[in-house]
């Protein structure tokens, strides 16, 4: 551990809360009555389903296909039969609904085929990483971008240092913790794999300083040489992308721009875990490991089929001790509230997040322009302005704030002392920005249309083109042709018309 | 010393009075135009009063037209209108015309096949021929409402877009 670390601007010290959680090893959740997969676990667009309603499927057997290049395959959990492919709520707070395939397990738990191991270090790169996508792999560790398609995009560029990301920096949430404790072996491999994969120069597992067991496991897995394991602060957000880049390479990754552009590619250690799965022993990814903790009888992490219910999770946790609890997938930091406790485990859940009490939050009061916001930033955003300009309907003063470089830690929400919901109401404009942006990308293509529309209905009613819009060489060229017709029509005798 | 001061008052005054004569230039009025015309939704519906929303952009450059005539626009784009060009944004003038993000649906059971409907759309949205049952294509429906008017059996409704703007 001789690498130099950096410091990124801002951030909290929080109470960790992973005692509780992190003492026991990891428990099978078990088979739920009905598995439920929403189309889109996955930054992209939403999977394609292969199959019908009444099918029998194996365990692994795939279920949809991508819906496109940044897509993603859906695997079956168990074996069972499709009961149906319908609207079903997910984890959200209104519970909105998404199509999803709902599975019913045959208690069989039975694998189908499985692709044979692949000797990747003799293998293309390519080939590696369409192994990967078909296994269903995203990132794990919460943004759920396709695995693939980043190692594609990277294949290009030269990646100087894959990260492979331990930090698990919330709150509560220790499964990667216990995935490093527990199956080191596998997470090094899977790294080894992803560095080959992405064709890069070095590879850095990163964890807490404070995940001492964690750091004797990967040593005592083989660590060290091809794979550095480098012990960062446990400052929150340490664990995000862009900080985590900084900390370690000391580049910035520019605002708007990619870690691909300062030559650094980084995975979550349980994407690097399932992609040592897929590639060695053909497993696709069907569960994955997700803290429960709170107020449940029985914390600890469980390893959970994907489309287990959450409901299910906090009962195999031994319940909810209070009876209003609210849950949260995710950590306390940037956490979704759950309104249908029938919503799934999706990929990206890391965490059931079970609380007792209400959030302690000032009442909500005036900004003071205090700055607390701002110093602890990690972006080194400006929230107070951000969200003058946000409430005041600013889209493009927000911009020019770089409203989309938050990553939405919230640390500004944390610190304030007025109670102000910033992370809230910055989200809300990037959605309406996000909305104006379609809305002006379809009026665009509307006027293409009817432009279109123009020439084709001219062209019925005698040969004229429409009045071109631009001062350009097009409309030179129209009234030069006016003219000219104009000459013709006076040239011909009598002045008849043509 | 003096002639000179005479000289360069009197090249200010020709300046002035030129300038004062000369119409813009017709390349940075377009430029303003366009800007104008891509705030606008691009429904084609009149309801401002306009053959179009580029003819309405163009009475909006010069000057000659309101900001607040556009109902599919509604308040966005009177917002957007109103920091493009500087003025004050007004309340939505009481204009008969199509709502934002609606959508035209026939109804295949009265629907006779006369084919009125699809000259009158300005975007080629419906598809059909005499006949045979008539269509509107969603994604490329504006929801102006033009194709009302002319249907003689009515079997056209404008509705809601499902799913709104997304």
């Amino acid at each position: 551990m001789t690498r130099l670390l950096h410091a990124f601007p801002g951030g909290l010290r929080l109470p960790s809360g992973k005692a509780e959680s992190a003492a026991s090893p990891v428990v099978p959740a078990g088979l739920p009555a009905r598995l439920t997969l929403p189309l889109q676990q996955h930054v992209g667009s939403p999977s394609v389903p292969v199959v019908e309603p009444g099918a029998r499927v194996r365990k692994g057997a795939l279920l949809a296909r991508p819906g496109s290049y940044v897509g993603m395959s859906l695997r079956a959990p168990t074996s069972g039969t499709v009961a149906e492919i319908a609207p079903r709520p997910i984890v959200h707070p209104d519970g909105i609904e998404v199509p999803a395939i709902v599975l019913e397990p045959d208690g069989a738990d039975a694998w189908g085929e499985r692709e044979p191991p692949m000797a990747w270090p003799d293998e293309d790169p390519l080939r590696v990483a369409e192994r990967i996508e078909a296994a269903g792999i995203v990132g794990l560790g919460g943004a759920g971008f396709p695995t693939h398609v980043k190692l594609r995009e990277g294949a290009a560029s030269a990646v100087h240092t894959l990260i492979i990301n331990g930090l698990e920096c919330e709150p509560y949430i220790t499964c990667d913790d216990r995935l490093l404790r527990e199956r080191a072996a596998e997470v090094l491999e899977g790294a080894r794999i992803l560095a080959h994969a992405a064709q890069a120069r070095s590879c850095v597992l990163a964890v807490k300083d404070d995940m001492i067991a964690a750091m004797a496991a990967l040593d005592a897995a083989g660590a060290g040489g091809d794979v550095e394991i480098v012990a960062v602060p446990a400052l929150y957000p340490a664990g995000g992308e862009k900080q985590l880049i900084r900390v370690l390479t000391g580049a910035e990754v520019p605002s708007g721009g990619l870690p691909i552009e300062v030559g650094v590619v980084m995975h979550n250690v349980a994407t690097a875990a399932a992609v040592y799965r897929a590639v060695r022993l053909g497993e696709p990814l069907v569960s994955r490991l997700v803290t429960v903790a709170g107020a449940v009888a029985r914390p600890g992490n469980y390893e959970v089929l994907l489309g287990t219910p959450v409901a299910y999770l906090i009962e195999r946790a031994g319940g909810a001790l209070a009876r209003d609890a609210r849950v949260v997938v995710g950590g306390p930091m940037m956490g979704v509230p759950v309104k249908e406790l029938a919503a799934p485990v999706t990929k990206t859940a890391n965490c059931v997040l079970v609380l007792a009490r209400p959030a302690e939050r000032p009442p909500l009061m005036p900004c003071i322009r205090c700055g607390a916001c701002a110093d602890c930033c990690p972006v080194r955003l400006q929230p107070q302005a951000l969200f003058a300009l946000a409430r005041a309907g600013d889209l493009d003063g927000v911009q020019d704030l770089h409203l989309f470089d938050c990553i939405e830690c919230g640390c500004c929400d944390y610190v304030c002392p007025s109670g102000i919901p910033l992370v809230a109401e910055l989200h809300r404009a990037k959605a309406e920005i996000d909305v104006m942006d379609r809305l002006q990308a379809r009026a665009h293509d509307a006027r293409q249309r009817y432009e279109a529309h123009l020439a084709r209905t001219a062209g019925a009613s005698g040969g004229k083109a429409p009045e071109p819009a631009d001062d350009t060489e097009a409309r030179r060229a129209y009234v030069a042709a006016a003219v000219e017709r104009v000459r013709r029509r006076r040239g011909t005798p009598g002045g008849a018309q043509r | 010393m003096l002639a000179g001061a005479l000289v360069l008052g009197a090249l200010a005054a020709i300046a002035g009075v030129l300038a004062a004569r000369a119409p813009a230039p017709p390349a940075a009025a377009r430029g303003l135009v366009e800007r104008i015309d891509a705030l606008l939704p691009q429904l084609q519906c009149r309801a401002c009063g306009y053959d179009g929303c580029r003819p309405y952009a163009q009475a909006l450059a010069a000057g000659r037209a309101r900001i607040n005539r556009c109902p599919p626009g509604g308040a966005t784009t009177v917002r957007s209108l109103a920091d493009l060009l500087g003025t004050e944004p007004l309340p939505l003038e009481d204009r008969p015309g199509p709502p934002p993000q609606a959508l035209a649906r026939i109804d295949e059971f009265v629907c006779i096949g006369c084919a009125k409907c699809l000259p009158a759309c300005p975007v080629d949205a419906i598809v059909g021929a005499r006949g045979q049952l008539h269509v509107v294509v969603e994604r490329w429906c504006t929801g102006c409402g033009l194709c009302l008017p002319p249907c003689p059996v009515d079997c056209i409704r404008l509705q809601p877009r499902p799913g709104g703007a997304a």
